[in-house]
């Protein structure tokens, strides 16, 4: 039975508000679906969505925030299959290959999930002032990101840029891969199936070059991952950090050499640096005395 | 009763030399512009010509990044981290040797207070090449990832509210990681930056690793916008940063921003009251407010908010304003005429909007720019006194019922570099802390800084971190080399 596709946004599964549609064809140019094409609107009532579920998620405790996460590879793993089709349907790639590429997407989820409560320790600390105070710092999100996702790799690469913003306690609004969406709206309804409180994660699917310069320009987003701006049809990354550049986002740029844009190899182990582009630091001083 | 007057205390200029002229430190020595003009920097607070200074040209500007470019592919790239803190202690030490030349000196350009450029500004600048000396072998150890490595040539442009303690925030972490500087001081304060190039030359730094040119806005651009440049370091107005964000967009020059404030000081009714108003203070009067993270906005719990604004102007009658040289003096100078004029217009703007205006009526000397220590009462949110930056002595006084209410008024405004608490309830220190959108907070103390502390803001106050192993991330490089 085919099945209808439609965005993800503050838990929920909408149409477009614009009622638009697109088509989307496997690696061969093939008929699968209808996947809903996401408008300026939709990424406003994400971006909405997103502002209201960070509190919550940010002020949930690490480890709290690390079994829901966690749940969401259990729930994967229970959708293993759906996920291989679409991954080989979408990517053109064989049985063998889908099967490891969603068992790294998996891995690469969990991975994450086990960085929530260890964050704080690795990159926070106390600061040995030359004083009598307490002067600690810690990491804190940085609140509602937006993210490009790679348009290449739909779920291994997918996840890879997704897990590292939301493990940290942001809340994120994802364009997903334009041509390959299919992967990213099965994920959804992992996250919806999951504990991940609704808006905390939102997925809309359409036109990258439509919507992206809504989000970069959009004055209630604190932070844009501009990866899936490599490949993307119509997009100039140097445009999006340009208007990024209205409220200061912090802006992590697409891998690559001058104005060139590549995606990175996703099967590489990950570094921090895709969660640390998006925390902030607070130092709090208090004197010390008797 | 009858008061006790102080007698002037005034410190000795005679122990500094200032030339009447100065060029451009380009490639360890001093040169002369190509096709650059002149302008004259001055004393604010007697408008005495102080020197004349070079404005430097995009030739300078060129010239300058073409010397850090050759000191970092050649003897300062090629050294080993050890050495390069030997350099960095070696240029800490000097500091401190001529501590005292270079306190009278920032005095007299800048007007800030001898007592604070002798006490903080200097010592800490000194503090932070020391501090960044030790790290320089041991960057392995700092937690920033693999292979740490510098980025190349960075430019730096800094303000002129801390001249020679920005320069060290600027340079210190740079030098530290192994990376080569080209720094340009603000227009109105260049003279410790241009006392500083002595330094280095007594401290034998290799020729190019440091180099300090002098100009406006243009010269500023010409770095910002410079080919050659690898990473970008600005101290300043929120304005200026997103206009250095849209220059940089599209490349892979880095960037690391300290931009404009516009923090809270949350005083509960549990709070030790005499420390509390000492912070509040502190907190917006210290350098003439001239501090991004000043305590603008004082928010007052509304059962305390008379005794406060009692306890406070009182206090604020005791501030002696006057001769930035006198060791007696708290609040000296506003730094231009240009600065004053923005105070009096949103000083203005503030009566307009219908706050009720005092000021502590204390005498100012006929000639430099001046301001007296003043607090506005009845500030709502909507007050542009409440939003934006003043930049000098201005308080803006906004009370609050609830913790909650605290939270939601303080985090109510585009920037979030800093916040003070004043209660003695250590859960809600530490709830506050948890809520308040700002990258530095202090709970029962305000403008604290130390070399080991990272600084830096939320929101559009900016991006990175200065100080600390957070502020050495933004120096250096990770990961596999291509």
């Amino acid at each position: 039975m085919r099945k209808t596709y439609k965005l993800y946004i503050g838990g929920k599964f909408p149409r477009s508000e614009s009622g638009r549609s697109y088509e989307v064809v496997d690696s061969r140019g093939r008929f699968l679906a209808n996947a809903a094409q996401g408008s300026r609107k939709d990424a406003r009532d994400a971006v909405v969505a997103a502002r209201g579920a960070f509190g919550g998620w940010a002020g949930a405790t690490a480890y709290n925030r690390g079994q829901v996460l966690y749940r969401v590879a259990e729930v994967m793993e229970g959708r293993r299959d759906q996920f291989v089709a679409e991954v080989r349907a979408s990517e053109g790639v064989t049985e063998r290959r889908a099967e490891t590429i969603v068992s790294e997407a998996i891995d690469r989820w969990v991975w994450y999930a086990g960085w929530t409560d260890k964050l704080a320790q690795i990159l926070g600390g106390l600061n040995p002032v030359a004083g009598p105070y307490f002067d600690i710092s810690a990491p804190e999100p940085t609140g509602v990101v937006a993210v490009l996702a790679p348009q290449g790799s739909s779920l291994l690469g997918l996840v890879s840029v997704l897990a590292p913003v939301v493990c940290s306690g942001n809340t994120a609004v994802v364009l997903t891969s334009e041509r390959r969406p299919l992967p990213a709206v099965t994920l959804s309804e992992a996250l919806a199936t999951s504990d991940v409180p609704g808006g905390v994660i939102n997925l809309i699917t359409g036109r990258t070059a439509e919507v992206a310069p809504w989000l970069a320009s959009h004055r209630d987003v604190n932070a844009i991952d501009l990866t899936g701006a490599a490949d993307a049809e119509g997009v100039s990354w140097g445009d999006l950090e340009l208007a990024a550049a209205e409220n200061l986002k912090r802006v992590l740029r697409p891998a690559g050499e001058g104005s060139d844009a590549v995606e990175p190899d996703w099967s590489r182990t990950p570094d921090l640096a895709r969660v640390t582009a998006f925390l902030e630091t607070k130092t709090v001083w208090h004197p010390k005395g008797r | 009763m009858a008061t006790f007057e102080y007698a002037p205390a005034p410190e000795s200029r005679a122990v500094v030399d200032i030339k009447p002229s100065y060029g451009l430190f380009i490639n360890g020595e001093f040169t002369d512009s190509q096709g650059g003009s002149a302008f004259k920097s001055i004393n604010p607070s007697s408008e005495e010509v102080l020197a004349e200074i070079t404005s430097a040209s995009d030739a300078d500007v060129d010239r300058a990044v073409a010397a850090a470019r050759r000191a970092y592919n050649g003897a300062w790239g090629r050294m080993s981290g050890a050495d390069r803190g030997k350099y960095l202690f070696r240029i800490a030490r000097i500091l401190q040797e001529r501590a005292r030349e270079f306190a009278v000196l920032e005095s007299l350009d800048n007007g800030k207070p001898i007592k604070e450029s002798r006490d903080v500004d200097v010592p800490l600048a000194a503090a932070h090449f020391f501090y960044h000396a030790g790290w320089a072998d041991k960057l392995d150890y700092a937690g920033l990832g693999t292979n740490p490595r510098p980025h190349g040539v960075v430019g730096q442009v800094i303000p002129w509210n801390f001249p020679i303690l920005m320069l060290a925030w600027k340079i210190a972490p740079a030098l530290a990681t192994g990376n080569t500087v080209v720094l340009k001081p603000a227009e109105t304060t260049p003279l410790t930056a241009l006392l500083f190039a002595e330094v280095v030359q007594q401290a034998d730094l290799p020729p190019g690793v440091v180099n300090i040119i002098t100009g406006a806005g243009a010269t500023g651009q010409a770095i910002v916008d410079h080919p050659d440049i690898d990473k970008l370091a600005f101290t300043g107005s929120t304005g200026v940063g997103k206009m250095i964000a849209r220059s940089i967009a599209g490349t892979r020059k880095k960037a690391t921003l300290e931009l404009g404030g516009k923090a809270a000081n949350i005083v509960f009714d549990d709070a030790p009251l005499d420390q509390a108003v000492e912070g509040i203070v502190n907190g917006i009067f210290f350098n003439q407010g001239h501090v991004c993270c000043a305590g603008s906005r004082l928010l007052v719990q509304e059962s305390i908010a008379d005794e406060v604004e009692k306890r406070l102007k009182r206090r604020l009658q005791t501030l002696r304003v006057g001769d930035p040289l006198d060791k007696n003096t708290d609040v000296g100078a506003i730094n231009s005429k240009a600065q004053l004029d923005r105070i009096v217009e949103l000083t203005a703007a503030g009566e307009a909007e219908g706050a009720e205006r005092w000021d502590n009526g204390c005498e100012l000397p006929s000639k430099g720019f001046w301001f007296r220590p003043t607090v506005f009462t009845g500030v709502s949110q909507g007050h542009r006194i409440a939003q934006e930056e003043i930049f000098g002595p201005v308080l803006s006084v906004l009370t609050f019922r609830t913790p909650h209410e605290a939270v939601a008024k303080a985090n109510n405004t585009p920037y979030g570099l800093s916040a003070g608490i004043w209660t003695e309830k250590g859960s809600r220190i530490l709830w506050m802390a948890d809520q308040l959108r700002a990258g530095v907070v202090w709970a029962n103390t305000f403008n604290k800084f130390d070399p080991t502390s990272p600084f830096g803001g939320y929101k559009e106050s900016g991006y990175g971190r200065e100080g600390g192993r957070h502020g050495l991330a933004a120096y250096v490089t990770t990961g596999d080399s291509k």
